[in-house]
């Protein structure tokens, strides 16, 4: 099936599988692997990426679902060399150890602070949950994301 | 994991999505949000041969009060459940409820309708719209019909809805300042309950549905009865357990899931939740 996606800005045209996960879209079909592919499940995070400006787990979205929209992946964040601004805390914070989660955890950490750009530290830990990291740096990913704040 | 290969395609109305499944029959299913299904589909639990796409219906998505209740469309996400300021006026069990579904990327996604119509006794939706007193309307190739929530839970994964028939609204009585509370027992923050429970209490007037308590999600009726009859909520709470049939797995044993119901049910009771 045909479906028209832009990604990072660029619009592109692809003949999928319906079964096509939108994750093995962005990494296949378009190479870009930033986005990496952990549980598999909907559980670890590992995956998440922005469609239409909400943070989803692309493994569980096909990319017949995504057609017509938004997608912007890890990649999409820098502009012109210059790293996102939640990409350069969990640089200064120590946000990340063997790197893993980070894609999915700074495209969530993002998504959270969109939808509510002034939260306490308990609402960074629970906007989270659906991001695990497995070198339990909670810690400093939560301190990354409270650095972007606005109330911070 | 990729699912197996199927056919795809895109309804645009509810008629549209009950003539194709009129169309391929038991072969087809419905796919929302996907989040209940797709995970099914990875794991070969699932392997529909047709999944017809009904996101795109507009005019299922929405939160409209209707007087004595409110009126929610199947569409309607778990985030816009948990935000709406409507739900918080009138039915805050529900969208409170809504807030502990999976995570703020799953709720970005799941639908109302989807965790319903999924019927799954481990999700939060299914037990608390049954607390709630909620009626399910569906519509099928003869129209409509409203199945209340206490008469749509047939078995694990099973429900009243006829394989050509869609969840369409989901009506769920105003709460009218009844005091309620919704308690989530897991390992892990995203997790599914081990035992979860909402309830509400007006005077001798109450409500309990139980989460992964059996087979179905659990309306607990001794509860409520011994309530009206002027039980204390602690004793009340202690026949939590009275219409469940848990069952043992990983997490909990059967005999714990009880202890579980009527610790929390007792906690659901007592105060509001925040």
């Amino acid at each position: 099936m045909k479906v028209t996606i832009t990604v990072n800005g660029k619009t592109h045209e692809n003949d999928v599988e319906p079964r096509t996960l939108l994750v093995q879209y962005v990494r296949e079909t378009l190479g870009l692997t930033g986005t990496n592919i952990g549980c598999d499940t909907s559980s670890c995070g590992a995956c998440s990426l922005h469609l239409n400006g909400e943070s989803v787990k692309s493994c569980t979205v096909l990319a017949v679902q995504a057609d017509g929209g938004t997608v912007t992946t890890i990649e999409g964040l820098a502009k012109d060399g210059v790293m996102h601004p939640m990409q350069q805390a969990f640089m200064d914070n120590h946000g990340l150890q063997c790197g893993f989660c980070t894609p999915g955890m700074v495209m969530a950490a993002i998504g959270l602070l969109n939808e509510n750009p002034s939260p306490t530290e308990e609402q960074v830990r629970i906007g989270l949950e659906g991001n695990l990291c497995r070198c339990t740096g909670y810690h400093n990913i939560v301190k990354s994301v409270l650095a972007c704040a606005d109330n911070k | 994991m990729i699912p197996a290969p199927f056919d795809y395609k895109r309804a645009s109305s509810a008629a549209e999505a009950i003539s194709l499944v009129s169309e391929y029959g038991e072969d087809a299913k419905f796919l929302a949000g996907g989040h209940s299904l797709l995970p099914l589909m990875k794991l070969r639990l699932a392997q529909p041969a047709v999944l017809i796409d009904i996101a795109r219906i507009e005019d299922l998505s929405y939160i409209r009060d209707a007087g004595n209740h409110i009126a929610i469309g199947a569409l309607t996400r778990h985030m816009d459940v948990e935000k709406s300021p409507i739900l918080a006026e009138h039915v805050p069990l529900l969208s409170f409820a809504a807030s502990h579904v999976g995570d703020p990327q799953v709720r970005h996604r799941g639908t109302i309708g989807g965790s319903i119509a999924h019927a799954d006794s481990a999700s939060d939706l299914p037990a608390t719209t049954l607390a709630l007193g909620a009626t399910y309307v569906v519509q099928g190739p003869n129209g409509t019909r409203e199945i209340a929530a206490a008469d749509f839970y047939k078995g694990f994964l099973e429900s009243a809805l006829a394989p050509d028939e869609m969840l369409t609204e989901i009506r769920v009585p105003k709460m009218n300042g009844a005091t309620w509370g919704f308690q989530k027992f897991n390992r892990r923050a995203q997790d599914w309950a081990i035992v979860g429970v909402a309830a509400w209490k007006r005077g001798t007037e109450s409500g309990v549905g139980l989460v992964n308590m059996g087979s179905v999600p659990v309306l607990a009726t001794s509860v409520a009865k011994a309530i009206a009859g002027g039980a204390s909520i602690g004793d009340a709470a202690k026949l939590a357990g009275a219409e469940a049939e848990p069952q043992s797995d990983l997490n909990a044993s059967a005999q714990y899931r009880v202890h579980l119901a009527e610790v929390l049910v007792r906690r659901a009771l007592e105060s509001t939740s925040k």
